[in-house]
């Protein structure tokens, strides 16, 4: 069911991940301003894009999961978000060794971009420990779906706060006037964020058909032991 | 602050890109360990299964084509 289109899914993804390291290491040039540590900004950036789009995503398979009350789209939001914690993750580990590079500080607190993404990803720490301390899955499913929602809508509103901040140390990437970067560097960075978003859709399907598997591995099981004992 | 050299710069580079692709490799690591989890159980249900559908008396029987010990 999940796994459809998985197989040219992974190729792809393969493919488009080579071809942005190709493009990061040989064909964009190196930063003006920062020389080589700016090649970084090539995966940070498109990570911290599709982990807040993925946030945003569980929010939306959650509303679809209330609205229907069909269960798969609640695993569909609880994978999303487990996926966006990873790529949270990432996004937290690759910034801090940007900011030691660029800054000489590992973590900078009055830097409204980097504190507001640990903001958002505290909260949806929270997510796990909700949703396990949950016995009843009906429960279960229905409360998560509702802190999906609210964490979901708390992401693009925090964005916003961000841009309308007025201290600006952190480098804008993305904006009304297209932002500041030249062709070839905008070129690299798009296909990044395509790599990344493959990434991101490979992982959750795999992620969703593991666990797919694993529910009707212990359904299977249910049956054959209900029919041993009969 | 000016930017750094590329010898410095290199590690840092370095380190984020292994920090990703480290992720990437753990969660596959992962994912592979959770398909090998699916498929003892899996041959386990099947064996349940085949034990089941076997009339009394024929579970000890070798099939066609399955080694005898």
């Amino acid at each position: 069911m999940y796994s459809k289109g998985l197989k040219p899914l992974s190729i792809a993804t393969v493919v488009l991940m080579g071809a942005s390291l190709a493009l990061v290491f040989f064909f964009a040039p190196n930063d003006a301003d920062q020389g080589f540590v700016q090649k970084i900004f090539y995966v940070h950036v498109p990570l911290a894009i599709v982990a807040l789009c993925g946030f945003v995503a569980g929010g939306i398979m959650a509303i679809k999961f209330l609205r229907s009350g069909d269960r798969s789209w609640d695993a569909r939001s609880y994978v999303a978000i487990h996926m966006s914690i990873i790529f949270g993750t990432a996004v937290l580990i690759t910034g801090a060794i940007w900011a030691k590079a660029a800054w000489g500080h590992w973590w900078v607190w009055d830097e409204p971009v980097l504190v507001s993404f640990l903001v958002v990803f505290l909260l949806y720490c929270v997510y796990y420990p909700l949703r396990f301390s949950i016995e009843d899955p009906d429960r279960q499913a229905r409360y998560s779906s509702v802190f999906a929602i609210a964490a979901g809508a708390f992401v693009p509103i925090n964005f916003a706060a961000v841009r309308m901040a007025e201290a600006f140390t952190h480098p804008r990437v993305l904006s009304q006037t297209g932002g500041s970067m030249p062709g070839d560097m905008r070129l690299t960075f798009l296909v990044c964020i395509a790599a990344v978003t493959l990434l991101f859709v490979t992982m959750w399907k795999l992620e969703l058909t593991g666990k797919n598997a694993s529910m009707q591995l212990k359904r299977l099981r249910r049956k054959l032991e209900a029919e041993a004992s009969a | 602050m000016p930017a750094l050299p590329l010898d410095e710069a290199g590690k840092y580079v370095a380190g984020a890109y292994v920090v990703f692709f480290t992720l990437i490799v753990v969660y596959v690591a992962i994912i592979s360990a959770k398909i090998a989890r699916i498929e003892r159980e899996l041959t386990e249900l099947v064996e349940i299964a085949e034990r089941q559908d076997e009339p009394a008396g024929e579970a000890a029987t070798p099939r066609d084509g399955e080694p005898v010990a």
